[in-house]
């Protein structure tokens, strides 16, 4: 176990060195001037561009260059964003907790919703219940995000007028919020813990839709799985042996079917997290929500190189390091997977 | 003495397509109303892609390309112009057709029967950007499943070293999502010519984020069918290394990764949508889905709903449309559920 996880771990930074050696090699394909923009400041800076490309050595060799930018990159200059008017790093700093607060808010309903549903489906199957959820799970995975967005932007926002349409938090409270003392990063949280819950209620609203619109596009797939899974469960021998032994249907279903129907859950929560932070792209930039996926869209527009690198290394450390962990989890909760 | 039974072939006398046609798989696909509805429509799509020339008529620019003038010269099949249109349009004419430069959206009417926002004539957009989205995917998902079948044949096949550096790499892709490696290529590729048409640039980096999903497909299928004993028995009769590939393993490891394809000519156009939606896309004007439904951000009021509701019905139908002819499909060629 603890050799397992030591070598998933050895493998993440040899994962990020070699993804970093395709991307920063994709950028071969620019000028030394294009690739000298991502490190300019200011201004006054752009007349050190050729001073800039000697320093980084951006005219040289490609090996040459990718050893400076990794001895750069070490020491944690991953130059400076012009979508956020900031250095790479802080940027993340700021907008990567909005993120993750967005995620957590929508990770757990879906899980839930997802859990509670596709067991009630697969404990009706074929009775008229799951025959709705299935024709509804079909149509949830066939909206596209952005448009499921766009339409209920329109609808809560535009056309009823329940709901905040954009940003994080109201103009007044924006004012407010450098008075929390930030304890988590998470917003609503330090809010609350601040008692400052009129901030934190605010947080919330202006999290809902986007939130909403990751729920309905996520949890089609863990009701499919979970129905998948609980029916093949329904039908093993072990089930068949409680059935047989006289213990009621209820303690059968939950404990013995719906137990082992959870293990594959805890590789999806995974792929979950992954599918979340990708589909951030669209919905934070729909809701201009501020967090690290509507930078990067910004970044994008603008040729934004240093940012789209930072994001690119970013998020491939996340999916890398939620991959170990699930892995790991797995082996935990289901003793049958042997880890050599 | 016992006499041998002669055996019957219950195929013979029936042509391949009868073949096909009462074949488990294709037999469950058509007892299933919902795929087959889904089916029919996204084939209506296919023909609103192709002819798009006759449904929203060529304007401006576009009937000057095609050397005409009138839009109506295009329904006469006697001339050049009604096959140019259809089958080689001048590029002028995925320019959704303007009818005015006022940002306010007006109603539908005759010349716009979905009404026209920013100027542009949303029905013409719609129309044209159906044309956009198939020939992206055909183009897309043709040269990534060449790539994918190609290298997981390779990886497949020789094994060892090739299929471990092979393996590793695709590892390191996987570690980003698909939507997130394509902006990042996409944004790289651009970067060195801003302004330039982003077709090239888009289809380079769909193509580089999607094989290696289908080259893992591909090689799984190989290892198991490059061990079957006919195999065996043709490499012992002399076969080489290129027709036991070509000739053998591929023909009978490719099934699963084609309906991987089919599936993905239905998500790949709903992912090029998305990226112009993000302004990441097609330049502005260019008749594309995505685009008109980032336009109605700005009009979000009950009184332009046509605005947002046309191009969003539009695009739901055909992703609703396609996912039930695929969940039939999927359906239908699993050996668990037959």
């Amino acid at each position: 176990m603890l050799t397992f996880i030591i070598r998933r771990l050895l493998q993440v930074p040899v994962v990020m060195l070699v993804l970093s050696i395709l991307i920063v090699g994709l950028t071969q394909l620019l000028t030394p001037q294009q690739r000298a923009a991502p490190y300019i400041r200011s201004d006054q800076q752009s007349a050190r561009l050729e001073q800039i490309i000697r320093e980084r050595g951006l005219d040289q060799p490609f090996p040459i260059q990718y050893a400076k930018w990794l001895g750069k990159t070490l020491q944690g200059d991953l130059g400076y964003s012009t979508a956020s008017s900031k250095d790479v790093i802080p940027t993340i700093q700021e907008r990567l907790p909005n993120t993750i607060e967005l995620t957590l808010v929508t990770a757990l309903p879906i899980l839930l919703i997802g859990i509670w549903l596709g067991t009630l489906s697969a404990l009706n199957k074929d009775k008229a219940i799951d025959q709705i959820l299935r024709v509804l799970t079909i149509v949830g995975y066939s909206l596209p995000t952005f448009v499921l967005g766009i339409v209920l932007l329109a609808v809560f926002y535009g056309y009823l007028g329940w709901l905040p349409g954009a940003g994080q938090l109201n103009i007044i409270n924006e004012i407010s919020k450098g008075d929390l003392t930030r304890y988590t990063g998470l917003l609503s949280l330090d809010a609350a813990l601040n008692g400052r819950w009129d901030v934190a209620w605010d947080v919330l609203q202006h999290m809902f839709l986007p939130a909403l619109t990751l729920t309905i596009v996520s949890v089609t797939t863990i009701i499919k799985v979970m129905r998948n899974n609980m029916l093949e469960a329904l039908t093993s021998d072990y089930v068949r042996t409680a059935r047989a032994k006289g213990l009621s249907s209820r303690v059968v279903n939950n404990k013995h079917a719906r137990r082992n129907a959870l293990l594959s859950i805890v590789t999806l929560g995974g792929f979950l997290i992954i599918g979340l932070m990708s589909g951030s792209l669209i919905t934070e930039t729909i809701f201009a929500y501020p967090g690290v996926g509507q930078w990067v869209v910004q970044a994008a527009l603008r040729f934004d190189l240093s940012a789209v690198l930072g994001f690119a290394l970013l998020s491939a450390l996340i999916v890398v390091l939620v991959s170990t962990v699930v892995d790991i989890l797995y082996g935990v909760v289901d003793p049958r997977v042997r880890f050599d | 003495m016992t006499t041998i039974p002669t055996l019957t072939n219950p195929t013979a006398g029936r042509s391949k397509w009868q073949l096909f046609w009462t074949g488990p798989a294709v037999r469950k696909l058509r007892r299933n109303p919902l795929a087959i509805t889904g089916l029919v429509i996204t084939l209506m799509f296919s023909l609103i892609a192709l002819f798009a020339p006759l449904i929203a008529k060529p304007s401006g620019d576009c009937l000057r390309d095609l050397n005409i003038t009138s839009a109506n010269q295009v329904y006469n099949p006697a001339s050049g112009a009604f096959w140019r249109s259809i089958f080689v349009p001048p590029k002028t004419c995925y320019k959704t057709e303007r009818l005015s430069f006022a940002q306010q959206p007006t109603v539908p009417d005759a010349a716009a029967p979905f009404g026209t926002v920013n100027g542009y004539n949303i029905f013409y957009g719609l129309i044209w950007g159906t044309r956009t989205a198939l020939k992206m995917s055909f183009i897309i998902v043709a040269i990534t499943l060449t790539v994918g079948i190609v290298i997981g044949a390779i990886s497949g096949y020789y094994g060892g070293w090739v299929d471990n550096l092979i393996q590793r790499f695709i590892d390191v892709l996987f570690a980003l999502p698909s939507l997130i490696l394509t902006v990042v290529i996409l944004t790289i590729l651009r970067a060195g010519n801003p302004g330039g048409d982003p077709t090239v640039p888009i289809i380079v980096s769909f193509c580089i984020a999607g094989w290696a999903g289908y080259a893992r497909v591909v090689r799984g299928d190989v290892l198991r069918t490059r061990q079957l004993e006919y195999v065996d028995a043709a490499r012992s009769m002399g076969a080489r290394d290129m027709r036991l590939i070509l000739q053998h393993v591929v023909p009978n490891s490719v099934a699963s990764v084609l309906t991987l394809a089919v599936l993905d000519l239905a998500t790949v156009p709903l992912s090029v949508a998305a990226l112009s939606f993000l302004g990441l896309g097609f330049e502005s004007g260019y008749a594309e889905w995505g685009q008109l439904v980032e336009f109605s951000r700005a009009w979000l009021k009950p009184e332009y709903w046509y605005v947002l509701a046309y191009p969003a019905a539009f695009i739901i139908t055909f992703s609703l449309a396609f996912n039930l002819f695929g969940d039939g499909l999927r359906d239908a060629l699993d050996p668990k559920s037959r």
